[in-house]
């Protein structure tokens, strides 16, 4: 595919997907525009640096966040595979400089996937009283045939703050390996959070750890299910708490809406501090019989009360 | 417009609803007053059909819908407020509101403003747990007027609520009735139902007396607030 067929094609792909376009397109805005392993676009903005390289499965990207900088526009990234088979490998190096604030909007596009693996490895580090959030929100097809597999390893600084979610409810799941792990310090704030829709065959696995390691951080592992026909899915959520005033809590709820679906939850809360507390909730099961009721009392039919609950706990 | 001819329900043998008859008239607000354990939600679940009685019919303009699903009866414009409503993670009071209808932004604020909820701050919050009881039992209300019900039956709309709460409730029942929809309002509080028409007392599943509200909100006070079978297993209400 020529650079430029390959740009217009991602680009079109990105706007389908609901991407921003004028943010992806815009100098005025941080973006990066990457196809299977090739850069299709870079652009920093003052107080952000970016640089690639590309390597023979995918890119290396180094993000650095200058100190102080506070990013008025969300930085736009994109990432994708448009044939049906191909490996991205993406190994994302963030940095985020003390007092720097920035958010993260990321698309991750599939629509064609029938043997696509989508790799990256994070690691991340958010500085001393840094505010970082970091939203993916995943495209893909209906075959699916595509393996996600996400891996961040995340150290927020003192009054640090990392806010992730990551989002996969359009189109087949595929496999999904997800493990985002952080490291939180003093009084910082850690939040993952993860929305999945399987369908089908779908096979998911979700990995949420935070190490509450300084005195009075907080963190919350979040996880939004829903499973239809065959899907299976294992989630762990696992909290430690530390240090001194240490607060987490473990939130997992899957919805079970299919005859062959396996949804399993494993939560983890862990405290080696007198002074710490970590707490959790898992609920597994099908979809909520009052909730379905007070719907159709309104008048919806049973298939568009179940559409409105789902849609709400994916949103 | 809504008659429950000779109604029976029995759980594990013991008799929840019990021969019970009763008749909400088109546009008045019908008050039922029993205590606790008088049958009160097992009705309202029976009315919405959530549950199917052992005997006995429901018959709603005419039309027996004893049988009938939990949309089908809302379709026909019954609906129902729990009394512990539901909640909803990620559904907006707006969109909750509206659900497949096509509500218009001003209507939308002016249902909430009927329960006394401001919309600028509440339209846009999710119907989960971050709304207190009372404000949630406002945004049901609101939800049921939203629908322009024949029937809204709505389940100890003033139960469990703070006092700011309260009137608010009170006023959005008032407004349902001058709006045209007939009421079944369901309580144990013989105040609440002073601003009813007529009102039923039941007891042990059945009705046991109905009259003008003062009338029996006394009778109420004088014979089930003092009733020493209240909880007896087997009281037939006699």
């Amino acid at each position: 595919m020529l650079v430029v067929k390959e740009y217009e094609a991602m680009i079109e792909a990105y706007g389908k997907a609901g991407g921003n376009l004028n943010a992806l397109t815009n100098n005025e805005v941080g973006n990066l525009l990457i196809h299977k392993n090739r850069v299709l676009r870079a652009n920093g903005v003052e107080g952000i640096r970016v640089e690639t390289e590309e390597t023979e499965t995918g890119v290396k990207v180094h993000f650095l966040m200058e100190e102080g900088m506070k990013i008025e526009h969300p930085v736009h990234l994109c990432f994708g595979v448009l044939p049906k088979d191909g490996l991205q490998d993406i190994t994302l190096k963030i940095e985020a400089q003390a007092d720097s604030e920035v958010a993260m909007v990321a698309h991750c596009i599939f629509p064609n996937a029938v043997d696509v693996t989508h790799k990256m490895d994070a690691a991340i580090k958010i500085g001393d009283n840094a505010k970082f959030s970091y939203h993916e929100t995943h495209y893909h097809g209906e075959f699916g045939g595509i393996k996600v597999i996400p891996k961040a390893r995340i150290e927020v600084g003192r009054k640090g703050v990392w806010e992730s979610t990551f989002s996969l409810i359009q189109g087949r799941v595929g496999v999904l390996d997800y493990d985002f792990e952080i490291f939180g310090d003093e009084k910082s704030i850690n939040e993952l959070m993860v929305k999945v829709f399987g369908k089908e065959e779908d096979d998911i696995s979700i990995v949420e750890k935070i190490h509450l390691n300084g005195r009075g951080a907080r963190g919350l592992a979040k996880s939004r299910l829903v499973l239809n026909d065959n899907a299976k899915a294992m989630v762990r959520g696992e909290t430690y708490g530390n240090a001194p005033f240490a607060r987490g809590h473990v939130d997992c709820l899957e919805i079970v809406n299919g005859d062959g679906v396996i949804a399993r939850a494993i939560p983890l809360v862990y405290v080696n501090n007198k002074q710490a507390k970590v707490t959790h909730e898992a609920a597994i099961g099908s979809i909520d019989k009052k909730q379905m009721q007070t719907l159709m009392a309104r008048g919806l039919n049973e298939e568009a009360a179940v559409d409105v609950i789902v849609k709400g706990i994916l949103r | 417009m809504l008659e429950i001819k000779h109604l029976k329900l029995t759980l594990n043998g013991n008799p929840l609803i019990n021969e019970l008859n009763l008749e909400v008239k088109e546009g008045k607000i019908h008050g039922l007053l029993g205590v606790n354990g008088a049958g009160k939600t097992s009705l309202a679940n029976l009315i919405m059909g959530t549950t199917y009685p052992d005997e006995g019919s429901i018959i709603f303009e005419e039309q027996d819908i004893t049988r009938c699903t939990i949309s089908e009866r809302a379709n026909m414009g019954i609906t129902l407020a729990w009394q512990e409503p539901a909640r909803f993670e990620g559904l907006s009071i707006r969109e909750y509101l509206s659900l497949d209808r096509n509500l218009s932004l001003s209507e939308a604020e002016n249902y909430l403003w009927t329960v006394g909820i401001p919309p600028g701050e509440y339209l846009n919050r999710a119907v989960d747990g971050s709304l207190s009881g009372g404000e949630r039992k406002r945004v049901e209300l609101a939800s049921v007027l939203a629908m322009k019900p024949k029937v809204a039956i709505l389940d100890e709309p003033d139960s469990g609520i703070d006092v700011v709460s309260l009137p608010h409730i009170m006023n959005g029942i008032v407004e349902m009735g001058k709006r045209g929809s007939a009421v079944l309002l369901i309580t144990h509080n013989e105040g609440a139902v002073s601003i009813s028409e007529e009102v039923s007392i039941i007891c042990a599943g059945k009705i046991i007396n109905s009259g003008p509200p003062q009338e029996m909100c006394q009778w109420f006070k004088n014979n089930c607030q003092t009733c020493p079978h209240i909880g007896e297993p087997n009281y037939n209400g006699v």
